[in-house]
């Protein structure tokens, strides 16, 4: 309940100037609540691009940072210590932060999907892999380690990921762009439902743009009037869908741990800062519909 | 009272405040509804406009009000030419002119003090300003008791009442009054009138469109009648010339 502030008799409040716009308008609730969910669209929408470029960067980061050897024993040596040799030669080479020869069953794992569950891989000459980490700084090139294994007099097979490379690089750069496309698709949309209920809003209020503009208000105070009105409103609701979209940002970060919900989409605290210009995005977005419908109004009526 | 009654039939047509030349008005591709108006208002006059409903009463305010333009001819408003006037500088020329519009246009969601204080916020006069002198407005024509009532709780009088308080309170060079005495008894109707006389007493220019005949006949004042958007006699009430 509102305090009116009074001094003696004479209540200071119910004299105060109204303003020209009704304060609370029951026709601005809708218009509340369709800003409100566009921006929190909007504001999901630019949190999903973020991760999702994070994600993208991540596989390429990832699968180039990295190679895998292929290691095939000689006659007179097992896989195992085959596989061990070329780890150790890999390790001395430089450029090379780690290099770990991989179980069998993990070699047997990753052939496992192309021949089938009835195929009994105990009887097949399964070549053993050696995962090489690059450093990050001077990796080494797949020439040098090729190199260094021959040396060692190793019949092994360097995959530098490039095939692979390029295909999730690709992919990436799709999903970035379809991402981004999205983002301005609902942002554009965004913006046009708030200028259209800017537009509707002002309309309904049509009967006062008349009689300031006949009782002699120039037409910019009449458009600043509303200007100021429409922008603070899609600023409110602006600020309330970029709240949501924060908070389920929170609980997508909260929820998945250190990665986020997802590695495929890994969502960061500073991404929730994303959602800050929303509010004046929306706000900007009223204040030029609320001009140039106003203008278009007093327009008419000139 | 009043000025002479004839003042605009015998003032230099050039120093009038309304000057029309062969003017005429139309709605979009409508017929015409005012035709070939020529007359002037001398500074200080009071006029009625009569005449059957659809002769062009309204209209005529809304040309001098500049809600409307003309379609032909020429309108002068305090010596300017309202079609070359600049849209810059029309608002100023607007708060001029004082209007009781027939439908009243008073904000819903304003108290009837902040609505006969329009003008004045208008104006750029600040709340203390004219807080007394809205507030004495609003007792002489009734509403003390009032003030603070939003428009939609006010009987059609009252808001009568309100809509005259608003037009006047900014002492405006011309006020223009569209059947203003249509909702109210006739001892607030005399009051009203007594209220324009004095307006017009002291230098206002009135023009008053109206059906009562009663009005028209006590106040003794000129006639503008319109018959089917043209001036069918301008001077003193005749009986050719019933409202």
């Amino acid at each position: 309940m509102s305090r009116r502030r009074t001094s003696g008799p004479f209540d200071l409040d119910r004299w105060r100037p109204a303003p020209f716009l009704p304060e609370r308008d029951t026709r601005d609730s809708a218009l509340v609540f369709v800003v409100a969910v566009l921006c929190f669209l909007a504001c999901l929408t630019a949190l999903g691009v973020i991760a999702s470029d994070r994600a993208a960067r991540g596989w390429s980061h990832q699968l180039s940072g990295e190679m895998t050897v292929i290691v095939r024993p000689k006659a007179n040596e097992t896989p195992d210590s085959a596989a061990a040799r070329a780890a150790e030669t890999l390790a001395g080479v430089p450029g090379v932060a780690e290099a770990r020869a991989l179980e069998r069953e993990k070699a047997e794992a990753l052939i496992a999907p192309w021949l089938g569950e009835a195929a009994d891989l105990a009887d097949l000459p399964v070549p053993r892999l050696v995962a090489v980490v690059l450093d990050r700084e001077a990796p080494a090139s797949a020439q040098s380690l090729e190199r260094a294994l021959l040396a060692r007099g190793l019949d092994a097979v360097v995959d530098d990921h490039t095939t692979w490379l390029a295909d999730i690089q690709r992919g990436a750069a799709i999903a970035r762009w379809v991402g981004l496309g999205v983002f301005l698709l609902i942002s554009a949309a965004a913006a046009a439902v708030v200028a259209f209920a800017t537009r509707a809003g002002l309309a309904a209020r049509r009967e006062v743009v008349e009689l300031l503009h006949l009782t002699g208000a120039e037409d910019a105070f009449i458009a600043r009037l509303f200007q100021v009105r429409f922008a603070q409103m899609a600023a409110g609701a602006g600020l309330v869908g970029a709240a949501c979209a924060a908070v389920l940002g929170a609980a997508m970060r909260l929820g998945g741990g250190g990665q986020g919900l997802t590695p495929v989409l890994p969502v960061a605290w500073s991404d929730l800062l994303a959602v800050l210009p929303c509010p004046l995005a929306a706000a900007l977005v009223a204040a030029v519909a609320a001009r140039v419908t106003a203008a278009s109004l007093i327009r008419e009526l000139s | 009272m009043s000025r002479n009654p004839n003042a605009a039939e015998t003032a230099d047509a050039w120093d009038a405040v309304v000057r029309f030349d062969d003017v005429s008005m139309r709605y979009g591709r409508e017929p015409e509804t005012l035709r070939d108006l020529s007359f002037s208002l001398p500074q200080g006059s009071f006029h009625f406009v009569t005449g059957p409903s659809g002769a062009g009463k309204t209209s005529l305010l809304k040309l001098i009000y500049l809600a409307a333009q003309p379609s032909k001819g020429l309108l002068h408003l305090f010596g300017q030419d309202v079609v070359q006037t600049p849209a810059e500088v029309r608002p100023f020329l607007r708060r001029r002119i004082g209007v009781v519009f027939q439908e009243f246009r008073l904000l819903d969601h304003l108290s009837a003090f902040d609505n006969a204080a329009v003008p004045l916020r208008i104006a750029g006069r600040k709340p203390d300003s004219y807080r007394q002198d809205v507030a004495e407005l609003l007792t002489w024509v009734g509403l003390k008791d009032r003030m603070h009532a939003l428009p939609p709780t006010l009987a059609g009088g009252e808001k009568q009442r309100l809509a005259i308080a608003r037009a006047v309170v900014g002492r405006p060079d011309i006020l223009l009054a569209d059947e203003p005495t249509g909702n109210v008894d006739h001892e607030m109707g005399l009051r009203i009138l007594r209220l324009f006389l004095e307006l017009n007493r002291l230098g206002t220019t009135v023009l008053i469109a109206t059906h009562d005949q009663d009005l028209v006949a006590r106040s003794g004042m000129p006639v503008l009648h319109l018959e089917d958007g043209r001036l069918a006699h301008m001077g003193p009430v005749s009986a050719g010339a019933r409202p």
